[in-house]
């Protein structure tokens, strides 16, 4: 079954997140950071945070619940049983801290078909409280057996 | 600058980045369940093997999270718990204050992250 492209361009209703220190800590934690400034406040500011930051990989908790929505949606029809996360992009700008609410919009930015191999590409973009960009995401879905 | 990292994921990891991430999928938490689709146990998470990477750049650019503007990555083989993982790199080129990396990821002889490019801006 070839690839639907009816999608491309297609962007969906922002998404909210709000960022607490403690989430930021557990998620430190799990990916093994060490440096203070994720988990003490004061570390934080003396390093020039107006809060304490997300690590920079962060970005895919606050934009998971955006990237949710092409992904289930119809008309893009990505088959899950088949999926694999083929790449990751994320370009950083204004540092993420505890605190902030961070508002997500994902698009599918292509689909194409190659090899007998379905390409998904979706971006996020995620911009804080202040109209900042914080991180922009490029997420790169591949599906096995499409044609 | 010089990229090099090595971090062994215990057992439970991807438990724990499961609660932090927010990504339950049961092929990295639920040894049953992956072996019912073929895999020889639990994998990792792509994103935390991604997010050793960025650790691993962020560390030779002196360890400021603010010096690592972009990073971009390709999954290819899986990641296994309880297996020691290599994040190596070097330095690709350098202009205007941007340092240029090249990296990847290996665990047990197989590439697990490949064709990383990351931008850091040394704070």
């Amino acid at each position: 079954m070839p690839v639907k492209t009816e999608a491309i361009g297609k962007s969906y209703p922002p998404v909210e997140y709000e960022v607490g220190k403690e989430k930021i800590g557990e998620y430190a934690r799990a990916v093994g950071e060490e440096n203070q400034v994720y988990f003490d406040r004061n570390a934080a500011r003396e390093a020039g945070f107006r809060d304490v930051p997300a690590p920079p990989m962060f970005a895919v908790v606050y934009s998971w619940g955006s990237v949710a929505l092409p992904a289930v949606d119809p008309a893009v029809d990505l088959n899950f049983a088949m999926l694999v996360h083929g790449g990751q992009e994320f370009a950083w700008g204004e540092p993420v801290c505890s605190g902030d609410v961070i508002s997500t919009v994902a698009s599918v930015k292509d689909v194409h078909e190659k090899g007998g191999m379905g390409f998904y590409i979706f971006e996020t973009v995620s911009t804080n409280q202040d109209g900042q960009e914080v991180a922009r995401g490029t997420w790169t879905n591949i599906v096995r057996g499409v044609s | 600058m010089n990229v090099e990292l090595k971090v062994t994921p215990d057992k439970y990891l991807p438990h724990r980045y499961a609660g932090a991430s927010g990504d339950f999928n049961p092929i990295h938490i639920d040894r049953e369940f992956a072996e019912q689709v073929g895999l020889p146990s639990t994998i990792l998470h792509g994103l935390w093997s991604m997010a050793q990477v960025a650790r691993a750049c962020v560390n030779a650019a002196g360890g400021d999270p603010r010096s690592l503007k972009r990073l971009s990555v390709q999954f290819r083989g899986m990641g296994f718990p309880e297996q020691e993982i290599t994040v190596t790199g070097e330095v690709k080129e350098e202009r205007d204050g941007v340092v240029v990396i090249a990296a990847e990821a290996e665990q047990a002889g197989n590439k697990i992250i490949k064709n990383v490019e990351a931008e850091l801006s040394p704070q």
